[in-house]
């Protein structure tokens, strides 16, 4: 019963919301969302008590969905630690995003509308986190895009915010598309699509491989290689990651909430509950490993040059959700999962905390118009700190344990891709304390760069607002301290029990824990240096990153423009297909279709009936001369063939 | 020479074609047309008159007579139409009546 609550009472939120919103009212709205959130965020805590440390599993089966032949879908809510320590993750963000919520978006003429949207995302996470099979995963992964959609283009009225919000959904179809390839097939190979079936029988499909254009193509790494297509579109992955960045334009609650602490981390998720799957195939892990890796670095780099304050977060965002997917790779489950349950907190607090420093400067996101805000916002600064150390892994905030943990891990697994994943996590280290720093400086210290009128008008938020950012910083300094034993420590297979399949082979849960000194000491080194190097150049040099732009432009360029992935995908994808689309529209379907079709047998019709208009001259004589020659014609007609 | 039916029937056909053409190639004005119509009707008078002549039957020259008082009452409603579209349009030229043109 505590779990359907904590499903459905989003979702009967939302409903309420978005249906009766105007005659609840603005504040009726925003409490029925809060509230229904607040409590279930409530009873996920409780319920991650009774799941992962008492060692339990809740099945509750809700309703038959299909059941066709060999085909049977039926609604459940599978509960174990795995789903329990995502459902303290969704709804916790997500209550205090509802609450922020309520004074964020005070001025907005929308509030009923936005409450919902953003219950429905919870609901549609919760789906998706408490899925019992695929079909009901894919049904849950769906919903969150589509609320993803729905809130960056939640102010329409913007044209960028519309084309973000395409943008987002368009990218995640192409991630989806692997996906449910990946379900199809899984289907076809275990001939069920519910989790106990596929992960009792993934064994028996190790080494078994079908033929694929003359090749034999290992069974289950091609499973393994779709689901992480589908996983690398809803969690940006280098490659698929371009619309993370875009999704910025929605309001900043959002972004906290879905483009920072929950819906990216969906792909991380499904991958850790595929283990049973993962696992047995290396090759796939190794794709993984890589792609986490790639990301890791990429994200940070372009994070470096950034100016919009939200871009920096979301391409942060990004990069940790590079280092989830190569803990994953390495086999290290546990430590991806510790690590976006830590993330959250942190990458949730940044945001709201930029959310409160947005707000302060009457909606300026360009950090080059901030600086030398902290006098005025001490509490917004104090946050951001909070949220930064803990991002660059400064030690005994939550990034520290499971951020170390991840790069010891990757080192830890010995394998080429693994040293690889090691050598990029640090270099991500340095970037990310290097723009974390840049950050604060560029926007709290230096001489103000705003105008005067802004300046004049800078105010701290008000206790609605404030309330959220010091949950998230409790989170943000304990999360990982609290939670480091149970999770990844001596306590990890209790706490785990059977919702993450390591198999016997692998000993990187003991082996991370194990690691030379040095290793030990990399990211905290790696950490300093790019503090101490964003202090350098933000603080007492201010002029050398103009000197470093100029010097070095090409590259600054490169970084400038994200790696110049739209510009490429624009080049590639959206132009040629965009004239496709003109081609077929204008000659497949104007000249073709129309043309033969309605517009060519109209217009026959109209050109006949002017022919046959015309025989209509008006004149008396001309309809005396067609009677008579009708006369005489039938006068002839009887003379010559009548009569008989 | 005697003057025979054939006779009587030519001139009625040259009546009739007379009456035909005077409808379709007259370009001047409406009378014109009237004209003919009643042309056409009196061929045919001649040629019923002719036949019960002929065959010595006085069903013809009763259809004549008919016909007669038709053609009157003809002339008369077709010269009132006239007159009212004179009022109305001004002309009654031939050429310019085609409103019922497509």
């Amino acid at each position: 019963m505590m779990y359907v609550l904590i499903v459905f009472l989003p979702l009967i939120a939302a409903l309420i919301a978005g249906l009766f919103g105007r005659s609840i009212g603005d504040r009726g709205s925003q409490l029925v969302t809060s509230g229904a959130v607040v409590i279930a965020a409530i009873l996920s805590w409780v319920s991650l008590y009774q799941i992962a440390f008492l060692q339990t599993t809740e099945m509750v089966p809700l309703l038959t969905w299909i059941d066709s032949g060999d085909f049977d879908v039926s609604w459940a809510l599978r509960i174990d630690s795995l789903t329990a320590v995502m459902l303290v993750v969704v709804n916790t963000v997500s209550a205090v995003v509802h609450v922020y919520s309520i004074g964020y978006m005070a001025h907005d003429p929308d509030k009923p509308r936005f409450m919902s949207y953003l219950s429905l995302f919870t609901f549609a996470m919760l789906m998706l986190v408490t899925s019992d099979n695929f079909v009901q995963l894919y049904f849950g992964w769906e919903g969150v895009g589509l609320a993803s959609y729905l809130l960056i283009g939640f102010w329409f009225k913007k044209p960028t915010a519309n084309a973000a919000a395409i943008k987002a959904f368009v990218v995640n179809r192409v991630g989806d598309f692997g996906f449910a390839l990946g379900i199809m097939g899984i289907y076809l190979v275990f001939n069920s699509v519910s989790f106990d079936e596929v992960f009792a029988a993934a064994p028996d499909q190790v080494g078994q491989s079908f033929e694929f254009l003359g090749y034999q193509v290992d069974i289950l790494t091609t499973l393994c290689l779709l689901l992480f297509i589908g996983a690398m579109g809803k969690s940006a992955q280098i490659g698929l990651h371009t619309w993370l960045p875009d999704a910025m334009e929605g309001p900043t609650p959002v972004s906290a909430l879905i483009h920072a602490a929950t819906m990216v981390t969906a792909g991380v998720f499904m991958v850790a509950r595929c283990s049973p799957l993962f696992e047995y195939s290396p090759d796939a892990l190794m794709f993984v490993t890589v792609i986490g890796a790639s990301t890791a670095f990429f994200a940070a780099t372009v994070g470096l040059v950034q100016n919009d304050i939200k871009r920096v977060i979301a391409y942060s965002t990004c990069s940790q959700l590079g280092y989830m997917f190569f803990a994953i790779g390495v086999g290290a489950y546990p430590v991806a999962i510790f690590h976006l349950f830590t993330h959250a907190f942190f990458k949730a607090l940044l945001f709201l905390g930029a959310g409160s420093v947005i707000h302060a400067v009457s909606d300026e996101q360009d950090m080059r118009n901030m600086g030398g805000l902290w006098k005025h916002i001490k509490i917004t600064y104090a946050m951001m700190w909070i949220g930064s150390l803990a991002l660059a892994g400064v030690p005994w905030f939550a990034g520290y344990y499971s951020k170390d943990a991840i790069i010891e891990s990757a080192f830890a697994s010995g394998t080429n891709v693994g040293l690889y994943a090691f050598w990029m996590g640090i270099a991500a280290a340095v970037l990310t304390a290097f723009y974390s720093w840049r950050l604060i400086f560029m926007t709290f210290h230096g001489a103000p760069r705003a105008s005067k009128e802004v300046m004049s008008h800078i105010h701290e938020s008000s206790n609605v607002m404030l309330i959220p950012l010091y949950v998230l910083a409790a989170g943000a300094v304990f999360a990982g301290f609290a939670f480091y034993g149970p999770m990844i420590g001596d306590g990890h297979e209790e706490f785990w029990g059977s919702a993450i399949l390591l198999i016997p082979e692998n000993h990187i849960m003991h082996d991370f824990h194990d690691v030379p000194g040095w290793v030990i000491a990399a990211p905290l080194i790696a950490t300093a240096l790019g503090i101490l190097t964003a202090f350098n150049m933000y603080i007492r040099r201010t002029d050398i990153p103009v000197q470093l732009a100029k010097t070095h432009s090409a590259l600054y360029q490169f970084l400038l423009n994200k790696w110049y992935f739209d510009e490429l995908y624009d080049f590639i994808f959206v132009r040629p297909s965009k004239a496709i689309g003109r081609f077929l529209w204008t000659f497949g379907d104007g000249k073709v279709i129309d043309g033969l079709g309605p517009n060519g047998i109209a217009g026959r019709v109209l050109v006949l009936a002017r022919r046959a208009s015309q025989l209509q001259s008006g004149y008396m004589y001309h309809y005396a001369f067609a009677m008579l020659l009708g006369v005489a014609a039938f006068v002839s007609y009887f003379f010559f063939a009548g009569g008989h | 020479m005697e003057i025979g039916l054939a006779h009587y029937l030519t001139v009625s056909a040259i009546l009739l074609t007379l009456g035909i053409f005077g409808i379709f190639l007259n370009r001047k004005n409406v009378i014109v047309i009237l004209m003919s119509v009643e042309l056409m009707l009196l061929a045919v008078n001649i040629n019923l008159v002719a036949f019960s002549a002929y065959l010595g039957n006085l069903v013809g020259q009763v259809f004549a007579l008919f016909i007669l008082t038709v053609a009157a009452g003809e002339a008369a409603i077709g010269l009132a139409i006239l007159v009212v579209y004179f009022r109305n349009r001004g002309t009654i030229a031939v050429e310019d009546i085609h409103h019922m043109k497509g």
